[in-house]
């Protein structure tokens, strides 16, 4: 017997409906019409009536209808197959809804998240008899260049042990393939398949470590100046037309991680569409595989249902904790979270809460925070680490970092990679600002050096900014200097073509050696007579490196390129 | 047969609330009483009341006028029989023709499932050397035109539903001064180019709320003529009027204002529309343009702000020109790699040198000495300003990168210009290939 109850109020993408039967707090309901059902959530109890945010169009719904409660909450399905997979926010796969229901989202239509037909080599790992605990491995399957494990469902406690385990063989997401006990009494089959509610982080590991080692981007100016940790947490603020999401399709696309998980969340659908539409063509170059089998694409577009925008960023985030739990570095990018707080601003003023500031509501901070705090790096049982590396874009409105998504998310990250609207304008791509940024993890080169590059930035901004009112005339010979090589190392080093092949993705092993050089180039006392000969010097010395690179790493190329840099400096060095 | 109400409990702003157990939300309902009648759209349900937004303002309402619920939401013609007229913001003919009625669709569908999308490949021809040249327009892409109130952005419209190579114009206007619906008419009507439109014209003397539902119908007439395989083109004027009737309302319903007065929503309004913009897989396409007007020229006001988050791209008009700094069509990479060899060069060297005129034009106001190099730049901007930039220019791609060679040819060295020299060989005016 279902736990029913009515509607009382329809107001957008709120319902409110009275109930006799208890109610959980964030379980799903459905609002039932014309054989529909839409999906909702129970967002709040007040007497007897519960308020529910409807992950669909409302439209039709009436006083007198009929919502199901489910005593349930809103779960994402985990199992193999999830890999190279495009769902919406309530794990829709988009492909199979569009073979089945053509070329637009119909609501209330829900589709398995998982294959239910696809059989997969499952090989056990335990045998009857052993004690485990939830998280636990009890075989593996094969997906894609992983060993996906089947592992004991994450909501158990305490120890149980395998009374029947599944030879190996052939099996579905929804065969049994273990039976568990418990010395209470209970008894669990166990399948491929599990679910777990997405606003509860997974927490089936030994400890959380602090992330140390770092995540190589490919991105020079994230893994020199800004690095971004395994297990981190990171933003990019920016206003609109700064490079957010392109600088997001490169780092899902190069990142040294195993996983990737994207979630599109309240962005537009064109740029979902770049990536499942490339990412089948491009060869991951760790793996020589496809980068679509290791990635999975989350995605509620701006014009989907504004309550399960919210749902998305939950989903990709439990997906991407899923992996974590079979020791892989996963990296989530969530693109982007301002739209997921717009839509608590929205569902909080249907709900007529007191506003906070810019009516965001006023627990936007903690709901950030427990969000950025579900990324990190985890020991499991079996000795080996996983890590979920979280990096999310936030959309300022007015290009403002002062408005409350950018302050309560800065608070939590470790890293922050704030865009400018004059270096997008300039072209200097990626448009990371590299005086604002900062980092509070290690990166890939030396920490003097980089001490070092960022005080001469800083120097070379002071010495333009002074130029401004001076002009170049009344500006000294040194300072001049000084402001040169600061625009030479952005230009040669901090700005990189995504559109070439070499450029757009360098290594951890180059950028230690090149910035080296740079660095060392940089130090080199120079014999120069006038501003002239030294915009000259740095204007050959820009060319001749932003040549090198371009020579793949590893070639005569490279090496040859970097001696024509050296000539060009040793020629002005007063020891030549 | 829906049963019909008697009393209005409330009438606040353009929302009247009625005691109706049997309302479901968002259907249509015909309001009447003795001095005329509106449609009202359900806007929420609250107990046995249903709160009603009067298309037509509750201005002159009594109390005791008639309510009949029509059990469907707004709905639309979109027959090919709609080409070549003009409708108003609830759907009714504003050109004394008939009525139309078949093909009817509802307003506002679900969106479109992204699995269908493809990325967009196409160019749209425009004849306007600003966009097709420096801001390639594409298929299915949307682009805003923000502009300060007096810029000609309609002209510029007019130009863009006259000239640009589509099957299909939806034309949707807000707010429009009444003698603007009129050019607007009238300028189309004399190139011949009403055949291949259909206009939905809110004008500033309308009530408020058809003004919201402009754009739904326009876009919605785009959807089904794009899904039978259709090319078309959406023009939008002026958003910002949209986003003002958005904030009007939601004020009335005591909604709480988010930033300057404007509803939490509003992004996701904007998107729901802009984001119909579409290149199907297997049927045709939706392209949008929409004129944003930006109250005191100031792009971080919550319409543009919000717009340039969901758009690809913008055009920036200003001082009657496409300002080339600052407009930017985020797809144009897709599609000006394939027109001509030199089209992403030259657009390149052309913008190199337009931004060196500038300067050279500040140093002048600053009393500086011009040099030869300082003459040239600015022979070659006014060149360049008077011969491309203007709106009054029609020429399409190819006769324009010509153009453009010519303008660099006259004041300029080819070395000068930083272009390959193949490209300058193939090219330059005067040089024998």
């Amino acid at each position: 017997m279902p736990n029913v109850g009515r509607i009382v109020a329809v107001s957008g993408p709120l319902i409110t409906a009275s109930f006799n039967e208890p109610v959980v707090q964030n379980e799903v309901g459905y609002a039932l019409l014309d054989g529909l059902r839409l999906k909702a959530e129970l967002i709040r109890v007040r007497g007897d009536y519960a308020d529910l945010q409807v992950f669909e169009d409302t439209i039709g719904l009436y006083v007198g209808g009929q919502v199901e409660f489910t005593g349930e909450m809103l779960s994402a399905e985990l199992g193999p197959g999830l890999l190279g997979r495009v769902v919406d926010g309530l794990q829709n796969p988009l492909f199979e809804l569009a073979a089945a229901s053509g070329h637009f989202l119909p609501r209330g239509r829900y589709l398995d998240p998982l294959d239910r037909e696809r059989r997969w080599p499952f090989t056990p790992s335990v045998t009857v008899g052993d004690a485990v605990l939830a998280g636990d491995a009890l075989g593996t399957v094969p997906e894609g260049q992983f060993l996906h494990r089947v592992m004991v469902p994450f909501d158990l406690e305490g120890w149980w042990t395998v009374r029947a385990i599944a030879a190996a063989g052939d099996h579905t997401v929804a065969d049994v393939i273990a039976t568990i006990d418990d010395d209470r009494g209970h008894t669990r089959e166990v399948r491929m398949l599990q679910r777990w509610p997405v606003k509860r982080p997974l927490r089936a590991y030994r400890e959380r470590l602090r992330p140390e080692e770092p995540l190589v981007t490919k991105i020079r100016i994230v893994d020199t100046l800004f690095p971004v940790a395994r297990g981190g947490t990171f933003c990019v603020p920016g206003p609109f037309g700064a490079g957010k999401t392109v600088l997001q399709q490169l780092m899902s696309r190069h990142a040294e991680v195993d996983v990737v998980v994207i979630a599109a969340c309240g962005e537009r659908a064109g740029e979902v569409v770049e990536t499942l539409r490339e990412f089948p063509e491009l060869i991951d170059p760790r793996t020589g595989r496809s980068l679509m089998e290791r990635t999975v694409i989350v995605c509620n577009t701006s014009s989907m249902p504004v309550a399960a925008r919210e749902a998305s960023v939950y989903t990709a985030v439990t997906i991407a904790e899923y992996y974590r739990q079979m020791g892989l570095d996963v990296l989530l990018l969530a693109d982007s979270t301002s739209r997921w707080a717009q839509a608590l601003r929205e569902v909080s003023g249907r709900l007529e809460e007191i506003p906070g500031e810019e009516a965001f509501p006023a627990y936007l901070e903690s709901v950030i925070a427990a969000f950025y705090e579900r990324g990190g790096l985890v020991s499991l049982r079996d000795g080996s680490t996983g890590s979920v590396t979280i990096g999310g874009t936030v959309s300022p409105a007015g290009g403002n970092l002062e408005e409350p998504v950018t302050q309560a998310t800065l608070k939590v990250v470790g890293a922050f990679h704030g865009l400018s609207r004059e270096r997008s304008d300039a072209r200097r791509y990626p448009a990371i600002d590299p005086l604002e940024s900062w980092s509070h993890y290690l990166g890939v080169v030396s920490r003097s050096d980089v001490a070092f590059v960022r005080a001469l930035l800083r120097a070379g901004h002071e010495v333009e900014e002074m130029m401004k009112v001076v002009g170049e005339e009344g500006t000294a010979l040194d300072d001049f200097v000084r402001y040169l090589q600061a625009e030479y190392v952005d230009a040669a080093y901090l700005q990189q073509d995504a559109f070439d092949d070499v450029d757009a993705a360098t290594g951890a092993e180059r950028q230690s050696a090149v910035f080296g050089e740079l660095v060392r180039l940089l130090r080199t006392p120079l014999r120069l007579d006038d501003k002239d000969g030294a915009r000259r010097l740095f204007a050959r010395m820009t060319q001749a490196t932003k040549e090198w690179n371009r020579c793949p790493w590893g070639e005569a190329s490279f090496d040859a390129a970097r001696e024509r840099l050296r000539a060009l400096v040793a020629e002005v060095s007063p020891d030549a | 047969m829906h049963k019909a109400y008697v009393r209005l409990e409330r009438i606040a702003g353009n929302v009247v609330a009625v005691r109706a157990g049997d309302a479901t939300y968002r259907e249509l309902a015909q309001v009447s009483w003795p001095g005329g009648s509106s449609l009202a759209q359900v806007v929420r349900l609250e107990g046995d009341r249903a709160y009603l937004q009067v298309f037509a303002g509750a201005r002159g309402l009594p109390t005791d006028a008639r309510v009949r619920f029509l059990g469907r939401p707004m709905r639309v013609s979109a027959s090919d029989a709609i080409l070549g007229r003009v409708f108003d913001g609830a759907g009714r003919a504003r050109d004394r023709g008939p009525a139309i009625d078949d093909e009817v669709i509802d307003i506002a569908g679900p969106s479109v499932n992204p699995a269908k999308r493809v990325i967009p490949r196409t160019m749209v021809r425009t004849g306007i050397p600003m966009i097709d040249v420096f801001n390639t327009l594409v298929e299915s892409q949307k682009l805003p035109i923000f502009s300060v109130p007096g810029e000609p952005y309609l002209e510029l419209l007019a130009r863009l539903a006259l000239q640009a190579e589509v099957d299909r114009i939806v034309l949707g206007g807000m707010g429009l001064k009444h003698d603007d619906y009129l050019y607007f008419r009238d300028t189309l009507e004399a190139a011949g180019a009403l055949a291949r439109t259909v206009a939905f014209i809110h004008t500033a003397a309308d009530p408020t709320v058809e003004c919201l539902l402009v754009p739904d119908l326009a876009l919605a007439v785009a959807e089904r003529f794009a899904l039978r395989g259709h090319r078309v083109l959406v023009l939008l004027s002026d958003m910002t009027n949209f986003a003002d009737a958005l904030k009007e309302v939601a004020i009335t319903m005591e909604q709480i204002p988010s930033n300057r007065g404007y509803p939490g929503d509003l992004y996701s309004q904007l998107a729901a529309r802009y984001e119909k913009a579409v290149d199907f897989d297997d049927a045709g396409s939706i392209t949008i343009l929409a004129v944003t007007t930006m109250p005191g020229d100031d792009v971080t006001h919550p319409v543009p702000d919000n717009t340039g988050y969901i758009t690809e791209g913008q055009l920036y008009l200003r001082g009657g020109r496409i300002e080339p700094f600052g407009s930017l069509s985020r797809l144009k990479q897709l599609v000006n790699g394939a027109t001509r060899d030199d089209h992403r060069p030259l657009m390149n060297a052309m913008i190199g040198l337009y931004a060196g005129y500038r300067e050279t034009l500040e140093k002048r106001a600053m009393g500086f000495r011009m040099s030869d190099w300082d003459e040239r730049l600015l022979r070659y901007g006014v060149g360049f300003e008077e011969r491309l930039m203007s709106l009054a220019v029609d020429l399409p791609l190819e006769r324009a990168l010509d153009v453009g060679w010519r303008l660099l040819a006259e004041s300029f060295e080819p070395a000068e210009t930083g272009l390959a020299t193949a490209l300058i060989e193939r090219h330059w005016p005067g040089v024998p290939a």
